[in-house]
């Protein structure tokens, strides 16, 4: 393997996925049954302890990574749907009236921390796990459309675009065969991106006491461990792993995904795809290319 | 450059419609919610009435912006004091972190970024791009967490909650340094994601830069290594560094916001914390200063660019 970085993510993401699939296998207890003492250390009989009220604290985890995945997919879903076509729009319309338009909604969501973003959202219209994916889906969208946006611009000028419309195709059409395909390299990473994100997020919020009630989080049980740190590590310890193979594992997966799926960034000076994380460095890049395009320097076309 | 303060205006406009929009949208009816249970009809409709519920949304929204200007943000209940005094009396300790952290990420994340980037791909380079992987996808209130059971609970070299020594005060200059004591863990932890970031733009901006041509001219002429990475190279490789400090200040205030709760840091995190999940007034009012704060430091660090870059003045 060339890549042990990108292995290494994919064994654990797939291992979280896995385990989120199949949590009622793994743990098929009721998570609310109370299995014995409270604030039982790690044993044979339970294998992470037991927490404050006497539950088996490995299938709290369980559960809460079951939760993550169903929020992460959905979420991804819809912020990834939207982030495409919202971007492949305004990348193919690029300085007509609606690219504009986005283009402000786009800076928009930039301002306000994405955190505070859902944070307001949820707190307006209830904290119920639907709401939560929703909201998160409906905010992490911005840096994908920006992504799409810029590689769709550079596509439109591309020959075989040229030839596709000369031989009469219609634009929905040449957005769907041709500008499509090609931005889908750079849009996979930031999807991956945005899934990493979106568990720091959730479970941030779960932290902060908004979340889902019905449904253990990974961030509630900290949150929870947050009176007990002193007498029961375990409490704290094993959800903060869980979250971290799933964070790990997803970040390595998008930086060996993006030098598999685009070879020109295969080299030491690259820029990882995690610093363009949250649009910081497509902001970066932008005011960049004020200079850049000052001094003619090659690859500077936006 | 008025052009580019005078851009703020529109942009803090379309936050105020966004907010009060989704205040709106979230509908139940205050009016209800104020009468209490078993309210008449007619009862219902007065409150209405007297809050000015019943108007048009235009004039709503005009009467908002007025309070708004006025400094009225609402009242949090379950603290009985308005938003604008729990704001005021919360945001110090919440800046004080998140500008420490900032300083911390940006000293700590250029330094590391230099390091690795002397030999790319050697054992040192290999070993902070492992760190900063790592530093990066920890979430901040479980570093947190798993810091103070280490630091403060078993080997008892930090404070474990607060913001100073409320049993008995210091005063005077001591007071600032027991703050500052208090200050290094939640600090460090709130930090570590940022320094993990900002080694990796450094680091991958100091390879590309040290490539160029410029480099090449500044070491033929034998200026020593460090000079041609501090005067030359540095200088380029910064730029991406401090044109997002604007967003940057965003993410920390998201991050303690969060990590304040863990640490028991009177902040705004504390504030909402204690306030409970469904305190909406709260959090629009800390939606509103965060957004503005990061607004103004974006202008504010388009102005820093250009002094730093002269080629940007040209334009």
């Amino acid at each position: 393997m060339k890549r042990p970085a990108g292995a290494l993510g994919l064994a654990l993401t797939g291992s979280f996925v896995l385990v989120a699939r199949f949590a009622n296998r793994i743990a098929p207890l009721d998570p609310n049954h109370v299995v014995g003492n409270a604030l039982q250390a790690p044993s044979a009989a339970h294998r992470f302890g037991t927490d404050y009220a006497g539950r088996d604290e490995f299938t709290l985890v369980i559960r809460g990574v079951q939760t993550t995945g169903t929020v992460v997919v959905w979420a991804a879903l819809i912020s990834a749907g939207l982030g495409l076509t919202i971007g492949a729009i305004a990348g193919y319309y690029a300085g007509g009236l609606l690219d504009r338009a986005l283009l402000r909604v786009i800076e928009l969501l930039q301002i306000i921390p994405r955190l505070f973003l859902v944070l307001l959202v949820v707190t307006l219209f209830g904290a119920t796990q639907r709401n939560i994916i929703i909201s998160l889906g409906l905010t992490m969208w911005t840096l994908l459309a920006r992504v799409v946006r810029a590689e769709a611009l550079s596509v439109r000028r591309r020959d075989y675009v040229e030839a596709a419309r000369a031989s009469g195709a219609r634009d929905t059409r040449i957005i769907l065969r041709h500008v499509v395909p090609n931005i889908m390299p750079a849009a996979t990473v930031v999807i991956a991106l945005n899934a990493s994100a979106v568990i720091l997020i959730e479970a941030g919020l779960a932290f902060l006491g908004v979340s889902d009630t019905q449904h253990v989080s990974l961030g509630q049980l900290i949150s929870t461990a947050n009176s007990y740190f002193q007498l029961a590590w375990w409490m704290s310890v094993f959800p903060g792993v869980a979250l971290l193979i799933a964070v790990l594992g997803i970040n390595l997966l998008a930086d060996g995904l993006g030098d598999v799926l685009d070879p020109r960034r295969r080299d030491a000076a690259s820029v990882a795809p995690l610093t363009i994380r949250m649009g910081r460095a497509v902001n970066a890049g932008r005011r960049a290319a004020h200079w850049r395009s000052a001094t003619t320097r090659p690859g500077a076309e936006h | 450059m008025v052009r580019r303060v005078l851009g703020i205006i529109p942009t803090l406009a379309s936050i105020l419609v966004l907010t009060f929009l989704l205040v709106h949208a979230s509908g139940g009816d205050p009016a209800l919610a104020m009468a209490g249970d078993g309210a008449t009809p007619a009862r219902v409709a007065e409150i209405r009435h007297q809050m000015g519920y019943d108007r048009p949304l235009g004039r709503q929204f005009v009467t908002y912006v007025t309070d708004l200007a006025h400094g009225d943000l609402g009242r949090v209940d379950s603290l009985g004091a308005p938003v604008s005094k729990v704001i005021a009396s919360r945001i110090g300790p919440t800046l004080l972190l998140t500008g420490s952290a900032l300083v911390i990420s940006s000293v700590l994340g250029l330094f590391l970024g230099m390091l690795a980037a002397r030999r790319p791909l050697g054992p040192v380079d290999l070993a902070i791009n492992s760190g900063s992987l790592l530093g990066y996808a920890v979430p901040g209130f479980w570093l947190g967490q798993i810091a103070v059971i280490i630091f403060a609970v078993h080997l008892g070299w930090f404070p474990l909650l607060g913001y100073v020594d409320n049993r008995n005060p210091p005063i005077g200059v001591h007071r600032w340094a027991d703050i500052g004591y208090h200050l290094i863990l939640p600090a460090l932890v709130l930090a570590t994601s940022e320094i993990a970031l900002l080694t990796r733009i450094t680091r991958s901006g100091l390879v590309q830069e040290l490539g160029q041509d410029y480099v090449l001219t500044a070491r033929a002429k034998g200026l020593p290594e460090g000079v041609v990475v501090s005067h030359h190279a540095m200088r380029n490789a910064m730029l991406p560094v401090v044109t997002v400090i604007g967003t940057r200040i965003g993410f920390l205030m998201s991050g303690a916001l969060v990590i304040e709760t863990v640490f028991g840091w009177p902040g705004l995190g504390s504030a909402l914390r204690s306030a409970g999940s469904g305190d909406s007034a709260l959090v629009v009012g800390i939606v509103l200063v965060i957004a503005t704060g990061v607004l103004v430091t974006n202008v504010l660090t388009d102005l820093l660019y250009l002094w730093i870059d002269p080629r940007a003045r040209t334009r």
